[in-house]
């Protein structure tokens, strides 16, 4: 049996959370390689050998290494030891999952990601002040513009490309979850199929979810405490 | 307003008909694509795509070297025709090119059309790996590209010239330099990682990586970014990037030429 491959990851990164529960659930065995990205230990000379490009996730199988979810997703399932339930091998349903991995980019991805750093990450490092309440509703105004097209154009049924759920779902959820940080959480009559997806997706992993996110969990609880 | 802005770019007078006739005219100058031979074939897969659009270049590029046959279906977004009602409903319920139709499956999203065309066995494996090993290495630069160099590039090049195309507004110079540092900042990860060592971005020959990255890199053109000014390497990838693409590679960006004023054969 060779070595289990090595699992470079942060529960902060919504790509590593989602990219963990896919793995336990699935039974993928690896090694666990937390990289704290509060320290900024992506950034050290010893990580950088291990991912030129300093982000987390990454994989080291052997010699080989690796970076981007994805692809990482990918590499895992050609290998064999990926769910195949998670990512489907018939052709046709496979599409379906990458065509929702590739369209989440420049969607849900960006406009979460871009709330998150605006409102938490930069004001909590002290590297930008709290943004005025104006960009706030810009920013909000465009992720529930995307959750709108998850709504509209997705969720036609329990999950992103099916009745089942897939490697979509994880990471479609992971990056709505990181809203939470900023006290932002999906209004139930505004968006009813996806605040009952979020939740399906979180019935079918856990307890492997609630554990990636106690992070995020944890977080804002904090501040909902501070703030009373 | 913004059609007769294009005109001028173009060198015509202020005369959509004129302009519609020239747009016309280069699109029937694209290579014609094989016809199959086998009539008990199933029908060609539809591709519904705007050279204007840099995934459907990277894919019209990536069709034609790989022999594929397909029914151009040429979708104008600088008329619209991708907003309306009907092309969400029948084409593509994304409103946005490039997509495909394989009798009666619909797929958008540029890679995940290549990916599902390879697992069909239309591309070839020197353009798009098999073994797994191989392909992640490409894969990894096409999941890389989407928040880095495709949207930083795309940010430049709406700031610089679409948007003032648009809206008739100078954006400010601090704006400009905002978004040319963005820009270059992944640039140099291109430069400085992706090529370092390498004749393309995954090894010593081209794959789809390299399509899709000059696609992105060509479009900075149309905004008067000259990456060859500052990037040795990106310099000489791009020439062996269309090398080896020619004559797709001129087909596909005639109007990134056009547009910019600046041919390939421009020498610094």
């Amino acid at each position: 049996m060779s070595k289990a491959i090595k699992y470079y990851y942060d529960f902060l990164s919504q790509p590593s959370r989602a990219l963990w529960i896919a793995m336990k659930l699935g039974k993928t065995p690896f090694e666990d390689c937390p990289v704290a990205l509060r320290k900024q230990e992506q950034l050290t000379d010893e990580y950088r050998s291990i991912n030129r490009f300093q982000k987390v996730p990454a994989i080291v199988d052997g010699k080989f290494q690796l970076g981007e979810s994805v692809s990482i997703v990918r590499y895992l399932a050609d290998k064999g030891v990926f769910s195949e339930q998670l990512y489907p091998k018939t052709l046709e349903e496979r599409a379906r999952v990458d065509e929702f991995l590739e369209w989440q980019h420049f969607n849900v991805r960006l406009v979460c990601s871009l709330f998150f750093r605006q409102v938490w990450l930069l004001p909590a490092k002290g590297l930008a002040p709290a943004p005025k309440p104006e960009s706030v509703k810009k920013l909000i105004k465009d992720v529930e513009s995307n959750l709108g097209l998850l709504e509209r154009l997705w969720l036609e049924k329990d999950f992103l490309v099916g009745d089942k759920l897939t490697v979509a779902d994880i990471f479609g959820s992971s990056e709505i979850n990181q809203m939470k940080l900023c006290q932002y959480n999906v209004n139930e009559k505004q968006f009813p199929k996806v605040a009952k997806w979020m939740e399906r997706v979180r019935d079918a992993t856990n307890p492997y979810y609630d554990e990636a996110h106690s992070f995020v969990y944890k977080t804002s609880q904090q501040a909902v405490k501070a703030k009373n | 307003m913004s059609v007769s802005f294009l005109a001028s770019l173009l060198g015509l007078s202020n005369d959509e008909d004129q302009l519609q006739v020239a747009f016309d005219e280069v699109l029937k100058r694209r290579v014609p694509s094989r016809q199959p031979t086998n009539l008990r074939m199933s029908a060609p897969i539809r591709y519904y795509y705007d050279l204007m659009s840099q995934p459907s270049r990277a894919l019209f590029i990536i069709f034609r070297l790989s022999n594929m046959p397909f029914e151009d279906c040429v979708v104008a977004l600088r008329n619209g025709e991708h907003l309306t009602e009907d092309f969400k409903k029948e084409i593509n319920r994304f409103q946005r090119v490039p997509c495909i139709h394989d009798n009666g499956y619909k797929l958008a999203e540029s890679v995940a059309i290549l990916r599902y065309l390879s697992a069909k066995g239309k591309i070839p494996e020197h353009l798009y790996p098999k073994y797994f090993v191989d392909q992640s290495r490409v894969d990894e630069f096409l999941e890389w590209q989407h928040m880095s160099l495709r949207l930083t590039c795309a940010m430049y090049f709406r700031t610089v010239w679409l948007e003032p195309l648009l809206t008739g507004r100078t954006p400010s110079e601090a704006k400009i330099e905002t978004f040319r540092m963005q820009m270059e900042r992944n640039l140099d990860v291109v430069e400085e990682v992706w090529l370092e060592g390498k004749d393309f971005l995954t090894g010593s020959s081209l794959t789809v990586a390299d399509i899709f990255a000059a696609c992105e890199i060509e479009q900075t053109r149309m905004a008067d970014y000259d990456v060859r000014i500052k990037y040795p390497k990106i310099r000489a990838w791009l020439k062996r990037v269309r090398q080896s693409c020619n004559p797709y590679y001129d087909v596909a960006h005639e109007f990134v030429y056009k547009i910019s004023g600046t041919g390939p054969q421009a020498k610094l």
